[in-house]
C-alpha cells in the first residue's frame, strides 16, 4: 500500500501535467518578449528625445521673455562656488538666465525658485532687475494648487501686480537682501519688498514670497560681484 | 494555450460591444481611477482615452498574435510587459506633442499600466480572438472608455470653469462652480452620468418586456 502512493506521487513530480510548460518555455517567451520591448522603448526614447528637449527649451524661453519683458536674446549660465560658468555639459551649479537687449545690453537675470505650497511643490522663475534693483515678474512653471483658490496666483491680476517692481536690494555687506521678501495679509502691503497676499489663497501667496526669498537671499548677494561679466552678451563669431 | 472560440467572424457587435452595451465605465466601472482623476478638463479627457485607446489596441494585437506561444503560468506577466511598453511609448510621444498636456495628466499617463481594463481585454477578450477581431474589439472599447471620459470632463470643464476645449462660454459673468474641477465633482458628476445610464438600460428592458408580453398574449 504505502509503496504504491509513494510511486503516485512521484509520478505526479515527474510527469509534467498536460497544459503545463517546461520552465525552459516560459524563460525563452519572457526573456524574447522583455528584449522586443527593451528595444522597443528605446528606440521611441531616442526619437522623441530632440523634440523634447526643444519642446523644454522652449517652455523655458517663453517664461524668460515673461519675467525679463524687455529682453530679446537669452543665454544659461551657471552659477558654482561665486563664479559663473557658461553652461554646458559638464559643468553643474544653479541655472541662471541673463536677459540682452537688441544691442547685447543686459536688462535683467532670471532664476528659478521653489517652495511648498498647499498641495506640493510651486516651481517658478522670476526676473530680476539689475537696473531697480527689484523682481520684475514671475512665472509658475509647475504647480499642483488648488483650481479656483491656489492658482489664484498665476490668475489673479493683483497679485500679479505685486511684481511689478518687488524691492530686492542687496544690503551694504553685500551679504543678503536689505529687506527680506515677504508676504503679508491681504491688504496691508505697506513697503516695496511686501507682497500682498491673496485672501483664501494664502497659503499660495505665501510660498511664493517664501520662495523668492529664499532664491534671492542666496543668489542675489553672488551675483553682484559678477555683474559686469554677464553685463555684455558676447557677439557670436 | 487558451482555447479559441469557434466564432472567427468579426461582426459590428465586436466593435460596439464596448461603446454601449459593456462600456468600460458606465457598465463594467472598471478604471474609475483615470476616469475620476483626470476628467477636470475635457482636453485632458480626450488625450486620456485617447492614449488608452492606443495601448488598448496595441496590446491586444501582440497578446492575440502571442497568446499561441504564451505559457499559461507567465500569461499575466507578459501581457503587464507588452502593456508597460507601449505606455512607456505613449508616454514618450505626448511629451513629444506638448508638455502641457503631459504636465495636466500627470501620473496618470504611467498607471495606464495598471488600467484593469487593459489587462481585462488581454486576458478575458485578446487572448482568446484572432488579431484582427481583437484589434475591432479594443477599438470599441477604447472609443467608449474616451466617449465615458468625454462625458464627464465636458460636463466638469462646462460647469467648473464655464468653458469647453479651452474656450470660454459663458462670458467674464459666470461664476464657475469650483467643487466641479476639484475631485469630489468627478463622483458626483460620474454619479450622475450611472444615474442616467442605469435609467435608460431600465427603460429599454421595460419596453422589450411589455413587446415580448404583447407578443406572447398574440399567441
Amino acid at each position: 500500500m504505502i509503496n504504491k502512493s509513494d510511486s503516485k506521487v512521484h509520478s505526479l513530480a515527474t510527469v509534467p501535467i498536460p497544459g503545463q510548460a517546461p520552465s525552459i518555455s516560459m524563460m525563452v517567451v519572457l526573456s524574447s518578449i522583455a528584449m522586443v520591448s527593451g528595444f522597443l522603448v528605446v528606440l521611441i526614447s531616442q526619437l522623441t528625445a530632440p523634440i523634447i528637449a526643444e519642446n523644454q527649451r522652449r517652455a523655458i524661453e517663453r517664461a524668460l521673455v515673461q519675467v525679463i519683458p524687455a529682453s530679446v536674446s537669452h543665454e544659461e549660465f551657471l552659477l558654482q562656488d561665486g563664479k559663473l560658468l557658461p553652461a554646458g555639459e559638464s559643468a553643474t551649479g544653479e541655472s541662471v538666465y541673463a536677459g540682452y537687449d537688441a544691442n547685447g545690453e543686459l536688462v535683467g537675470i532670471a532664476a528659478r525658485a521653489a517652495a511648498q505650497g498647499y498641495a506640493d511643490m510651486i516651481h517658478l522663475l522670476y526676473g530680476y532687475d539689475p537696473a531697480c534693483e527689484c523682481i520684475r515678474g514671475i512665472r509658475v512653471l509647475k504647480m499642483a494648487e488648488t483650481p479656483g483658490l491656489g492658482d489664484k496666483i498665476i490668475k489673479d491680476a493683483n497679485f500679479q501686480a505685486n511684481f511689478d517692481a518687488l524691492d530686492a536690494r542687496v544690503d551694504m555687506q553685500q551679504m543678503a537682501l536689505a529687506n527680506p521678501i515677504i508676504t503679508v495679509k491681504h491688504g496691508s502691503k505697506q513697503h516695496p519688498w511686501e507682497i500682498d497676499a491673496i485672501s483664501g489663497a494664502t497659503i499660495s501667496a505665501k510660498a511664493v514670497g517664501k520662495a523668492l526669498n529664499q532664491s534671492a537671499q542666496m543668489l542675489l548677494p553672488q551675483l553682484q560681484p559678477l555683474m559686469q561679466q554677464i553685463g555684455r552678451q558676447e557677439q557670436q563669431p | 494555450m487558451s482555447q479559441r472560440k469557434s466564432d472567427p467572424r468579426i461582426t459590428w457587435d465586436s466593435f460596439a460591444e464596448g461603446l454601449w452595451k459593456n462600456n468600460p465605465v458606465f457598465v463594467m466601472l472598471l478604471g474609475m481611477c483615470p476616469v475620476l482623476a483626470v476628467t477636470n478638463s475635457a482636453m485632458n479627457a480626450l488625450a486620456m482615452g485617447l492614449a488608452t485607446t492606443f495601448v488598448l489596441v496595441a496590446s491586444g494585437y501582440l497578446v492575440s498574435l502571442l497568446s499561441r506561444f504564451i505559457p499559461r503560468q507567465v500569461r499575466i506577466a507578459t501581457y503587464i510587459v507588452i502593456i508597460a511598453t507601449f505606455v512607456t511609448i505613449i508616454d514618450y510621444v505626448i511629451q513629444a506633442i506638448s508638455l502641457d498636456l503631459y504636465n495636466s495628466l500627470g501620473a496618470f499617463i504611467q498607471l495606464i499600466v495598471v488600467n484593469c481594463i487593459i489587462l481585462g481585454r488581454a486576458e478575458a477578450y485578446a487572448s482568446k480572438h484572432s488579431p484582427l477581431k481583437s484589434v475591432v474589439n479594443a477599438l470599441g472599447m477604447g472609443a467608449g472608455f474616451t466617449f465615458a471620459l468625454l462625458c464627464l470632463g465636458s460636463v466638469r470643464e462646462l460647469l467648473g470653469a464655464g468653458a469647453l476645449f479651452g474656450f470660454d462660454l459663458f462670458g467674464a459673468q459666470f461664476q464657475p462652480w469650483i467643487v466641479m474641477v476639484l475631485p469630489p465633482g468627478g463622483f458626483l458628476v460620474l454619479g450622475a452620468w450611472l444615474l442616467l445610464f442605469d435609467w435608460l438600460k431600465q427603460r429599454r428592458e421595460q419596453k422589450q418586456l411589455a413587446i415580448s408580453g404583447e407578443q406572447t398574449n398574440a399567441v
